[in-house]
């Protein structure tokens, strides 16, 4: 799968109205809505994308919500510490499943 | 660059590379045209900004004036009395110094001292580790005396960041800096002695809403090491001199140009600050800001274009040279010497 996501393909993302010009018109409404300031600034909401784009492996993302943090004048040690949580978070679902496998486990056995 | 030959040390390299670029980027004055705003004409002088020379004890990775300690272009004691002469015949109510390191031109106390002497308000550019020099001991309470307002640099509120572009050790000086300062009652709202810092982006992006940053800036420096300031400026990097030498380096030129253009907004070129300053060179020749300056694009011809021939009439009303650099003016908030535009 080498390739198969390019940088230059980022700037194509509105293609995605072409056919369903209605609900991209809603999505980018809804979205420009999200990240503007409101009970939380611009700059933690980026830090927040940019977590999330690390859980969900979107490279679109990560490169749009790093150059985002730093622009909104966050530091590498806040985006570390981001990514960090959204990794934990990761992990921690995995490992917080281990209480369904115990169950399991504690169920079929004698 | 211009000690290693390089070839952006010349202004025609540098134009040539920002004229021919990309056929895909609108051209500035096309832009302008597009909001009705061509030509940018000036709306009156309100500071007459003195670049007096490329001497620096600093060698910024990004400096647009490509300063440093082997410079000698400085400012003479016959142009910088010219440039007093054309305070004394106007009421420009504003003069701005600076450098390189302007501190370090044998004429900036005169300049200093006459402006002040006529009642104008006179700014300091400095780069802050410049009043821990040892020859500069006394210049931290001669700016006091003199009640200058200083705008300093300090591109983010940690050591690694300001490091990297600014040089080794910067950062630590400029809080020391930053501290004398505050003993003098610099960033005291009470003392009206006035400290603003200088934002800018370290790396090919766009700087943050300058509220936010600033509380940042507020919040962090009195946390981590006690010391205050009045306001902070956000400015964009523009794409010349050595930070055109690191975006062509580093690959990120023609992304950096894109996003330049693409943030583009119209009422951020109504209040760039070209429309109300001239900019006077080392040498005594007039342009329409410190970028045209280092890209030796002299005001209009038809306009006085050296300080001895000053007549503001012309000037405050001048058409001003734009070229694509310009972009990095009008991106989002806009970019000044004075933070954004909007």
């Amino acid at each position: 799968m080498a390739g198969y996501y390019h940088t230059e393909d980022l700037p194509h993302f509105s293609d995605m109205g072409k056919n369903a010009p209605e609900l991209w018109n809603k999505f980018s409404e809804w979205y420009n809505a999200v990240f503007a300031e409101g009970a939380l600034t611009e700059r933690e909401k980026c830090l927040i994308a940019l977590g999330v784009a690390h859980a969900v492996q979107c490279p679109y993302c990560i490169d749009a919500y790093t150059q985002a943090s730093l622009e909104k004048g966050s530091n590498m040690d806040q985006m570390t510490e981001a990514v960090h949580v959204a990794s934990a978070i990761r992990g921690g679902a995995s490992l917080v499943h281990g209480v369904q496998m115990r169950n399991v486990a504690k169920k079929v056995s004698m | 660059m211009l000690e290693q030959r390089h070839p952006l040390a010349s202004a025609t390299e540098q134009l040539r590379i920002l004229e021919n670029g990309s056929s895909r980027l609108q051209r500035f004055s096309d832009a302008l045209r597009s909001s009705k705003q061509y030509p940018l004409r000036a709306t009156g002088v309100e500071v007459l900004q003195v670049n007096v020379g490329k001497l620096c004890n600093q060698t910024c990775r990004h400096c647009h004036v490509d300063a440093g300690p082997d410079r000698r272009e400085v400012m003479t004691q016959e142009t910088a009395e010219l440039c007093i002469a054309a305070l004394e015949k106007t009421a420009i109510p504003t003069l701005d110094i600076t450098g390189g390191a302007p501190e370090l031109a044998p004429v900036f106390r005169y300049l200093v001292e006459q402006a002040r002497a006529r009642g104008r308000h006179v700014i300091d550019r400095c780069n802050l580790t410049i009043l821990l020099v040892p020859s500069q001991s006394d210049l931290a309470g001669f700016l006091a005396a003199n009640r200058m307002e200083v705008i300093a640099s300090l591109p983010y509120f940690l050591a690694d960041r300001t490091d990297a572009q600014r040089g080794e050790g910067v950062f630590d000086k400029s809080i020391e800096a930053i501290r004398l300062l505050n003993s003098l009652g610099y960033g005291d709202p009470e003392t009206g002695l006035k400290l603003n810092l200088v934002y800018n982006p370290v790396g090919a992006f766009l700087p943050p809403a300058q509220h936010a940053v600033e509380a940042d800036f507020r919040r962090e420096l009195d946390r981590r090491y006690g010391v205050r300031f009045n306001s902070l400026y956000t400015i964009t990097n523009l794409p010349i001199s050595r930070f055109l030498e690191f975006l062509l380096d580093s690959g990120n030129y023609e992304a950096y140009m894109e996003k330049l253009v693409e943030a583009y907004n119209p009422t951020a070129a109504e209040g760039v600050m070209c429309r109300t300053m001239v900019s006077v060179g080392w040498d005594g020749t007039l342009y329409d800001c410190d970028f045209n300056q280092m890209l030796e694009l002299p005001v209009q011809p038809g306009n006085p274009r050296h300080i001895r021939d000053f007549t503001l009439e012309p000037l405050a009303a001048r058409e001003i040279i734009t070229g694509q650099h310009c972009y990095g003016c009008t991106a989002g908030a806009g970019s000044s010497c004075g933070g954004t535009t909007i």
